[in-house]
Protein backbone atom coordinates (compact mmCIF):
# COMPACT_ATOMS: atom_id res chain seq x y z
CA UNK A 1 0.00 0.00 0.00
CA UNK A 2 1.03 3.61 -0.74
CA UNK A 3 3.23 4.74 2.11
CA UNK A 4 1.85 7.99 2.44
CA UNK A 5 -1.28 6.63 2.44
CA UNK A 6 -0.99 4.66 5.29
CA UNK A 7 0.72 7.65 7.10
CA UNK A 8 -2.49 9.35 6.98
CA UNK A 9 -4.26 6.21 7.93
CA UNK A 10 -2.48 5.90 11.01
CA UNK A 11 -2.74 9.82 11.55
CA UNK A 12 -6.60 9.19 11.36
CA UNK A 13 -6.47 5.87 13.64
CA UNK A 14 -4.29 8.33 16.29
CA UNK A 15 -7.02 10.81 16.43
CA UNK A 16 -9.47 7.80 16.55
CA UNK A 17 -7.62 6.58 19.83
CA UNK A 18 -7.22 9.87 21.31
CA UNK A 19 -10.78 10.86 20.96
CA UNK A 20 -9.74 13.90 19.38
CA UNK A 21 -9.78 15.04 15.32
CA UNK A 22 -8.52 18.49 16.10
CA UNK A 23 -5.99 19.78 13.49
CA UNK A 24 -2.92 19.62 15.93
CA UNK A 25 -3.47 16.25 16.88
CA UNK A 26 -4.06 14.93 13.70
CA UNK A 27 -0.43 16.50 12.45
CA UNK A 28 1.38 15.07 16.13
CA UNK A 29 -0.36 11.47 14.79
CA UNK A 30 0.66 12.09 11.13
CA UNK A 31 4.42 12.77 12.88
CA UNK A 32 4.39 9.53 15.00
CA UNK A 33 3.03 7.15 11.85
CA UNK A 34 5.66 9.13 10.29
CA UNK A 35 8.25 8.14 13.20
CA UNK A 36 6.81 4.44 13.06
CA UNK A 37 7.08 3.99 9.52
CA UNK A 38 10.38 5.20 9.21
CA UNK A 39 11.73 2.93 11.40
CA UNK A 40 10.27 -0.19 9.23
CA UNK A 41 11.33 1.69 6.04
CA UNK A 42 12.98 -1.59 4.65
CA UNK A 43 10.28 -3.90 4.83
CA UNK A 44 7.61 -2.71 2.61
CA UNK A 45 6.77 -2.76 -1.17
CA UNK A 46 5.73 -0.52 -3.29
CA UNK A 47 1.83 -0.52 -4.54
CA UNK A 48 0.14 -1.27 -7.34
CA UNK A 49 -3.71 0.04 -8.34
CA UNK A 50 -5.85 -2.68 -8.21
CA UNK A 51 -4.92 -4.02 -4.39
CA UNK A 52 -7.61 -1.90 -2.30
CA UNK A 53 -10.58 -3.81 -3.91
CA UNK A 54 -8.91 -7.19 -3.74
CA UNK A 55 -7.68 -5.97 -0.10
CA UNK A 56 -11.41 -5.06 0.49
CA UNK A 57 -12.73 -8.12 -0.72
CA UNK A 58 -10.47 -10.25 1.33
CA UNK A 59 -12.09 -8.01 4.05
CA UNK A 60 -15.25 -8.93 3.25
CA UNK A 61 -14.62 -12.64 3.04
CA UNK A 62 -12.58 -12.52 6.44
CA UNK A 63 -16.67 -10.69 8.19
CA UNK A 64 -18.61 -13.19 5.97
CA UNK A 65 -16.72 -16.37 7.09
CA UNK A 66 -16.71 -15.34 10.52
CA UNK A 67 -20.52 -14.97 10.68
CA UNK A 68 -20.98 -18.19 8.69
CA UNK A 69 -18.97 -19.88 11.17
CA UNK A 70 -20.36 -19.12 14.11
CA UNK A 71 -23.68 -20.10 12.86
CA UNK A 72 -22.49 -23.42 11.91
CA UNK A 73 -20.52 -23.84 15.48
CA UNK A 74 -24.17 -22.89 16.59
CA UNK A 75 -25.93 -25.29 14.83
CA UNK A 76 -22.89 -27.84 16.02
CA UNK A 77 -23.23 -26.96 20.06
CA UNK A 78 -26.66 -27.29 20.35
CA UNK A 79 -27.20 -30.47 18.30
CA UNK A 80 -28.43 -33.23 21.19
CA UNK A 81 -26.18 -35.66 19.32
CA UNK A 82 -22.70 -34.78 18.57
CA UNK A 83 -22.34 -36.27 15.31
CA UNK A 84 -19.31 -34.66 13.92
CA UNK A 85 -15.95 -35.97 13.23
CA UNK A 86 -12.83 -33.73 13.95
CA UNK A 87 -9.32 -34.42 12.74
CA UNK A 88 -6.49 -32.72 12.28
CA UNK A 89 -5.28 -32.44 8.64
CA UNK A 90 -2.27 -31.06 6.72
CA UNK A 91 -2.33 -28.36 4.02
CA UNK A 92 0.74 -28.00 2.00
CA UNK A 93 1.47 -23.88 1.30
CA UNK A 94 1.51 -22.13 -1.92
CA UNK A 95 1.81 -18.39 -0.16
CA UNK A 96 5.39 -17.92 1.01
CA UNK A 97 5.23 -14.24 2.39
CA UNK A 98 4.59 -14.49 6.62
CA UNK A 99 2.25 -11.90 6.36
CA UNK A 100 0.09 -14.23 3.69
CA UNK A 101 0.50 -16.94 6.22
CA UNK A 102 -0.56 -15.08 8.94
CA UNK A 103 -3.54 -13.93 7.10
CA UNK A 104 -4.56 -17.74 5.69
CA UNK A 105 -3.97 -18.82 8.93
CA UNK A 106 -6.03 -16.23 11.21
CA UNK A 107 -8.69 -16.90 8.13
CA UNK A 108 -8.77 -20.62 8.48
CA UNK A 109 -9.45 -19.29 12.28
CA UNK A 110 -12.49 -17.57 11.71
CA UNK A 111 -13.78 -19.97 9.15
CA UNK A 112 -16.28 -22.76 9.89
CA UNK A 113 -15.25 -25.68 11.17
CA UNK A 114 -11.02 -25.03 11.20
CA UNK A 115 -8.48 -24.10 13.61
CA UNK A 116 -4.89 -23.79 12.55
CA UNK A 117 -2.81 -25.80 15.11
CA UNK A 118 0.80 -25.26 13.67
CA UNK A 119 2.76 -24.82 10.74
CA UNK A 120 5.99 -26.59 9.63
CA UNK A 121 9.43 -25.28 10.09
CA UNK A 122 10.08 -24.61 7.01
CA UNK A 123 6.92 -23.05 5.97
CA UNK A 124 5.43 -25.34 3.36
CA UNK A 125 3.14 -27.13 5.26
CA UNK A 126 0.36 -25.44 7.91
CA UNK A 127 -1.64 -27.86 9.91
CA UNK A 128 -4.78 -27.50 11.13
CA UNK A 129 -7.77 -28.91 13.51
CA UNK A 130 -11.04 -29.70 11.60
CA UNK A 131 -14.74 -29.43 13.62
CA UNK A 132 -16.09 -32.07 10.99
CA UNK A 133 -14.49 -33.49 8.56
CA UNK A 134 -15.95 -36.09 5.41
CA UNK A 135 -13.45 -35.50 3.13
CA UNK A 136 -9.92 -34.43 3.67
CA UNK A 137 -9.33 -33.86 0.11
CA UNK A 138 -11.90 -31.52 -0.32
CA UNK A 139 -11.65 -29.39 2.96
CA UNK A 140 -7.67 -28.93 1.50
CA UNK A 141 -9.14 -27.91 -2.15
CA UNK A 142 -11.67 -25.67 -1.07
CA UNK A 143 -8.94 -23.58 1.30
CA UNK A 144 -6.22 -23.83 -1.56
CA UNK A 145 -9.12 -22.61 -4.25
CA UNK A 146 -10.90 -19.98 -1.92
CA UNK A 147 -8.63 -18.51 0.62
CA UNK A 148 -5.36 -19.04 -0.53
CA UNK A 149 -5.82 -17.74 -3.70
CA UNK A 150 -7.69 -14.68 -2.69
CA UNK A 151 -5.03 -14.09 -0.21
CA UNK A 152 -2.11 -14.18 -3.16
CA UNK A 153 -3.78 -12.07 -4.87
CA UNK A 154 -4.61 -9.45 -2.95
CA UNK A 155 -1.16 -9.83 -1.81
CA UNK A 156 0.11 -9.29 -5.10
CA UNK B 1 -41.99 5.05 17.51
CA UNK B 2 -39.12 6.53 19.57
CA UNK B 3 -40.35 5.06 22.82
CA UNK B 4 -41.41 1.71 21.57
CA UNK B 5 -37.61 1.70 19.85
CA UNK B 6 -35.78 2.76 23.78
CA UNK B 7 -38.23 0.32 25.33
CA UNK B 8 -36.99 -2.58 23.15
CA UNK B 9 -33.47 -1.59 23.55
CA UNK B 10 -34.08 -1.98 26.97
CA UNK B 11 -35.57 -5.28 26.79
CA UNK B 12 -33.45 -7.09 24.76
CA UNK B 13 -30.21 -5.60 26.89
CA UNK B 14 -31.77 -7.00 29.49
CA UNK B 15 -32.26 -10.26 27.65
CA UNK B 16 -28.44 -10.24 26.26
CA UNK B 17 -27.00 -9.52 30.06
CA UNK B 18 -29.24 -12.97 30.87
CA UNK B 19 -27.79 -14.87 28.13
CA UNK B 20 -24.47 -13.98 28.65
CA UNK B 21 -24.66 -14.70 32.70
CA UNK B 22 -25.96 -17.81 31.88
CA UNK B 23 -22.81 -18.37 29.96
CA UNK B 24 -20.83 -17.02 32.51
CA UNK B 25 -22.02 -19.60 34.70
CA UNK B 26 -21.36 -22.38 32.16
CA UNK B 27 -17.72 -21.05 31.54
CA UNK B 28 -16.84 -21.51 35.18
CA UNK B 29 -18.20 -24.71 35.24
CA UNK B 30 -15.53 -25.49 32.58
CA UNK B 31 -12.91 -23.42 34.23
CA UNK B 32 -13.50 -25.45 37.55
CA UNK B 33 -13.34 -28.96 35.66
CA UNK B 34 -11.66 -29.03 32.06
CA UNK B 35 -9.40 -31.56 32.31
CA UNK B 36 -6.31 -30.27 30.87
CA UNK B 37 -4.74 -26.56 31.78
CA UNK B 38 -5.43 -25.65 28.45
CA UNK B 39 -9.49 -25.96 28.88
CA UNK B 40 -9.10 -23.32 31.86
CA UNK B 41 -6.93 -20.92 29.83
CA UNK B 42 -9.79 -21.02 27.10
CA UNK B 43 -12.25 -20.88 29.82
CA UNK B 44 -10.57 -17.60 31.06
CA UNK B 45 -10.30 -16.23 27.79
CA UNK B 46 -13.96 -16.78 27.26
CA UNK B 47 -14.65 -14.74 30.64
CA UNK B 48 -12.71 -11.96 29.13
CA UNK B 49 -14.92 -12.25 26.00
CA UNK B 50 -18.11 -12.44 28.15
CA UNK B 51 -17.02 -9.35 30.32
CA UNK B 52 -16.64 -7.37 26.98
CA UNK B 53 -19.39 -8.07 26.40
CA UNK B 54 -21.29 -7.37 29.67
CA UNK B 55 -19.76 -4.10 29.81
CA UNK B 56 -20.76 -2.87 26.13
CA UNK B 57 -24.19 -3.87 26.80
CA UNK B 58 -24.24 -1.93 30.20
CA UNK B 59 -22.67 1.21 28.50
CA UNK B 60 -25.51 1.00 26.26
CA UNK B 61 -28.25 0.76 28.79
CA UNK B 62 -27.26 3.36 31.20
CA UNK B 63 -25.25 5.92 27.69
CA UNK B 64 -22.15 5.96 29.64
CA UNK B 65 -19.68 5.67 27.19
CA UNK B 66 -16.50 5.99 29.61
CA UNK B 67 -17.21 1.62 29.98
CA UNK B 68 -15.88 1.38 26.02
CA UNK B 69 -12.34 2.38 27.54
CA UNK B 70 -12.62 -0.28 29.92
CA UNK B 71 -13.54 -2.80 27.32
CA UNK B 72 -10.86 -2.21 24.94
CA UNK B 73 -8.35 -2.96 28.01
CA UNK B 74 -10.30 -6.01 28.77
CA UNK B 75 -9.88 -7.00 25.31
CA UNK B 76 -5.83 -6.15 25.49
CA UNK B 77 -5.34 -7.88 28.67
CA UNK B 78 -7.23 -10.94 27.92
CA UNK B 79 -4.97 -11.49 24.86
CA UNK B 80 -2.02 -11.02 26.22
CA UNK B 81 -3.27 -13.12 29.23
CA UNK B 82 -3.71 -16.16 27.14
CA UNK B 83 -1.11 -15.79 24.71
CA UNK B 84 1.27 -15.76 27.58
CA UNK B 85 -0.69 -18.89 29.35
CA UNK B 86 -0.28 -20.42 25.79
CA UNK B 87 3.74 -19.90 25.71
CA UNK B 88 3.48 -21.22 29.60
CA UNK B 89 2.36 -24.39 28.55
CA UNK B 90 4.28 -24.46 25.44
CA UNK B 91 7.93 -24.11 27.42
CA UNK B 92 6.59 -26.81 29.75
CA UNK B 93 5.97 -29.70 26.91
CA UNK B 94 9.23 -28.27 25.69
CA UNK B 95 11.03 -29.32 28.90
CA UNK B 96 12.24 -26.02 29.47
CA UNK B 97 12.61 -24.37 32.81
CA UNK B 98 9.87 -21.81 33.94
CA UNK B 99 7.41 -23.85 32.10
CA UNK B 100 3.91 -25.48 33.31
CA UNK B 101 4.74 -28.72 34.87
CA UNK B 102 4.27 -32.29 32.96
CA UNK B 103 3.20 -35.31 34.56
CA UNK B 104 5.47 -37.86 36.30
CA UNK B 105 4.04 -40.75 33.96
CA UNK B 106 5.25 -38.54 30.82
CA UNK B 107 8.69 -37.02 30.54
CA UNK B 108 8.38 -36.07 27.08
CA UNK B 109 4.98 -34.57 26.57
CA UNK B 110 2.22 -35.45 23.65
CA UNK B 111 0.63 -38.59 25.26
CA UNK B 112 -1.09 -37.05 28.53
CA UNK B 113 -2.32 -33.82 29.50
CA UNK B 114 -0.16 -31.11 31.11
CA UNK C 1 -34.95 2.92 14.07
CA UNK C 2 -31.38 2.86 15.13
CA UNK C 3 -32.49 1.92 18.36
CA UNK C 4 -34.56 -0.70 16.81
CA UNK C 5 -31.40 -2.16 15.15
CA UNK C 6 -29.33 -1.72 18.17
CA UNK C 7 -31.64 -4.00 20.02
CA UNK C 8 -31.63 -6.54 17.31
CA UNK C 9 -27.84 -7.23 17.00
CA UNK C 10 -27.20 -7.29 21.09
CA UNK C 11 -30.02 -10.01 21.15
CA UNK C 12 -27.90 -11.69 18.34
CA UNK C 13 -24.48 -11.08 20.60
CA UNK C 14 -25.98 -12.44 23.48
CA UNK C 15 -27.20 -15.15 21.49
CA UNK C 16 -23.88 -16.20 20.42
CA UNK C 17 -22.19 -15.95 23.64
CA UNK C 18 -24.84 -18.06 25.11
CA UNK C 19 -23.62 -20.58 22.54
CA UNK C 20 -20.11 -20.27 23.25
CA UNK C 21 -20.59 -21.07 27.00
CA UNK C 22 -23.08 -23.99 26.00
CA UNK C 23 -20.16 -25.03 23.76
CA UNK C 24 -17.39 -24.76 26.27
CA UNK C 25 -19.44 -26.88 28.83
CA UNK C 26 -20.44 -29.55 26.46
CA UNK C 27 -18.31 -29.93 23.49
CA UNK C 28 -15.95 -33.38 24.28
CA UNK C 29 -12.52 -32.09 23.62
CA UNK C 30 -10.24 -29.20 23.83
CA UNK C 31 -9.69 -28.34 20.16
CA UNK C 32 -13.24 -28.36 19.48
CA UNK C 33 -14.34 -26.24 22.24
CA UNK C 34 -11.80 -23.89 21.42
CA UNK C 35 -13.32 -23.45 18.11
CA UNK C 36 -16.82 -22.32 20.07
CA UNK C 37 -15.06 -20.00 22.10
CA UNK C 38 -13.14 -18.50 19.72
CA UNK C 39 -15.73 -17.98 16.73
CA UNK C 40 -18.88 -17.66 18.45
CA UNK C 41 -17.45 -15.79 21.99
CA UNK C 42 -15.31 -13.48 19.71
CA UNK C 43 -18.90 -12.93 17.21
CA UNK C 44 -21.19 -12.15 20.46
CA UNK C 45 -18.74 -9.90 21.98
CA UNK C 46 -17.69 -8.31 18.62
CA UNK C 47 -21.96 -7.52 18.02
CA UNK C 48 -22.03 -5.90 21.36
CA UNK C 49 -19.65 -3.05 20.17
CA UNK C 50 -21.32 -2.55 17.12
CA UNK C 51 -24.07 -1.97 18.71
CA UNK C 52 -22.43 0.06 20.50
CA UNK C 53 -21.24 2.21 18.09
CA UNK C 54 -24.22 2.28 16.51
CA UNK C 55 -25.91 3.60 19.90
CA UNK C 56 -23.65 6.25 20.60
CA UNK C 57 -24.62 9.42 18.61
CA UNK C 58 -21.01 11.06 19.20
CA UNK C 59 -18.02 10.25 16.65
CA UNK C 60 -15.60 9.40 19.05
CA UNK C 61 -17.45 7.05 20.94
CA UNK C 62 -18.42 4.76 17.60
CA UNK C 63 -14.64 5.36 16.34
CA UNK C 64 -13.28 3.50 19.29
CA UNK C 65 -15.88 0.98 19.17
CA UNK C 66 -14.55 -0.05 15.98
CA UNK C 67 -11.49 -0.06 16.71
CA UNK C 68 -11.69 -2.57 19.47
CA UNK C 69 -14.28 -5.10 16.97
CA UNK C 70 -11.36 -5.00 14.72
CA UNK C 71 -8.61 -5.70 17.39
CA UNK C 72 -10.74 -8.59 18.41
CA UNK C 73 -11.07 -9.76 15.40
CA UNK C 74 -7.46 -10.38 14.86
CA UNK C 75 -6.31 -11.29 18.08
CA UNK C 76 -8.89 -13.88 18.72
CA UNK C 77 -7.71 -16.38 16.21
CA UNK C 78 -3.96 -16.36 17.04
CA UNK C 79 -4.75 -16.78 20.84
CA UNK C 80 -6.50 -19.67 19.91
CA UNK C 81 -3.91 -20.97 17.35
CA UNK C 82 -1.05 -20.44 20.46
CA UNK C 83 -3.42 -22.70 22.76
CA UNK C 84 -3.87 -25.27 20.15
CA UNK C 85 -0.42 -25.58 19.35
CA UNK C 86 0.69 -25.36 23.18
CA UNK C 87 -1.82 -27.56 24.31
CA UNK C 88 -1.50 -30.16 21.53
CA UNK C 89 2.49 -29.99 22.06
CA UNK C 90 1.39 -30.60 26.11
CA UNK C 91 -0.28 -33.79 25.07
CA UNK C 92 -3.70 -33.12 25.30
CA UNK C 93 -5.88 -36.10 23.71
CA UNK C 94 -8.24 -35.65 20.71
CA UNK C 95 -11.60 -36.87 21.37
CA UNK C 96 -11.87 -40.58 21.14
CA UNK C 97 -14.48 -40.07 18.01
CA UNK C 98 -11.82 -37.95 15.88
CA UNK C 99 -11.10 -39.87 12.91
CA UNK C 100 -7.66 -38.35 11.71
CA UNK C 101 -4.40 -37.37 12.95
CA UNK C 102 -2.11 -35.78 10.62
CA UNK C 103 0.16 -34.22 13.21
CA UNK C 104 0.80 -37.19 15.17
CA UNK C 105 4.16 -38.39 14.51
CA UNK C 106 5.40 -35.10 12.77
CA UNK C 107 7.04 -33.89 15.41
CA UNK C 108 10.85 -34.10 16.46
CA UNK C 109 10.88 -35.31 20.14
CA UNK C 110 13.53 -33.62 21.17
CA UNK C 111 13.50 -29.97 19.52
CA UNK C 112 9.40 -30.01 18.61
CA UNK C 113 10.42 -28.71 15.52
CA UNK C 114 8.06 -29.76 12.79
CA UNK C 115 8.44 -30.93 9.63
CA UNK C 116 6.79 -30.21 6.26
CA UNK C 117 4.56 -33.23 4.93
CA UNK C 118 5.87 -35.78 2.23
CA UNK C 119 3.54 -34.64 -0.20
CA UNK C 120 3.93 -30.38 0.14
CA UNK C 121 3.73 -28.31 -2.64
CA UNK C 122 2.35 -30.63 -4.96
CA UNK C 123 -0.17 -28.50 -6.95
CA UNK C 124 -3.31 -28.88 -5.93
CA UNK C 125 -5.60 -26.16 -6.64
Amino acid sequence: MNLFLLNLILALVWGAVTGSFAPANLLFGFALGFTALWMVRDRFAINDVKRPARIARLAWLFIYELVLSSIKVARDTLSPRMEFRPAIIAIPLDVEEDIGIMLLANLISLTPGTLSVDISQDRTTLYLHAMDVDDPDDLRRDIKQGFERRIMEALG
Amino acid sequence: MDEFGRMFLIWSANIALGAMLVSFALTVYRLLRGPSFADRVVALDMLALLGIGFIGVIAVKTGDYAYLDVAIALALVGFLATVAFARYIDRGARGEPDGAPVHQSNPQGRGDDA
Amino acid sequence: MIEFIGGVIILIGGAFSLIAGIGLARLPDLYVRMHAATKAGTLGAGLVLLALALEAQELEVAARAIAGLIFLFFTAPIAAHLLGRAGYLAGVPLWSQSCMDELADKYDPETKELKGAPQARDGIG
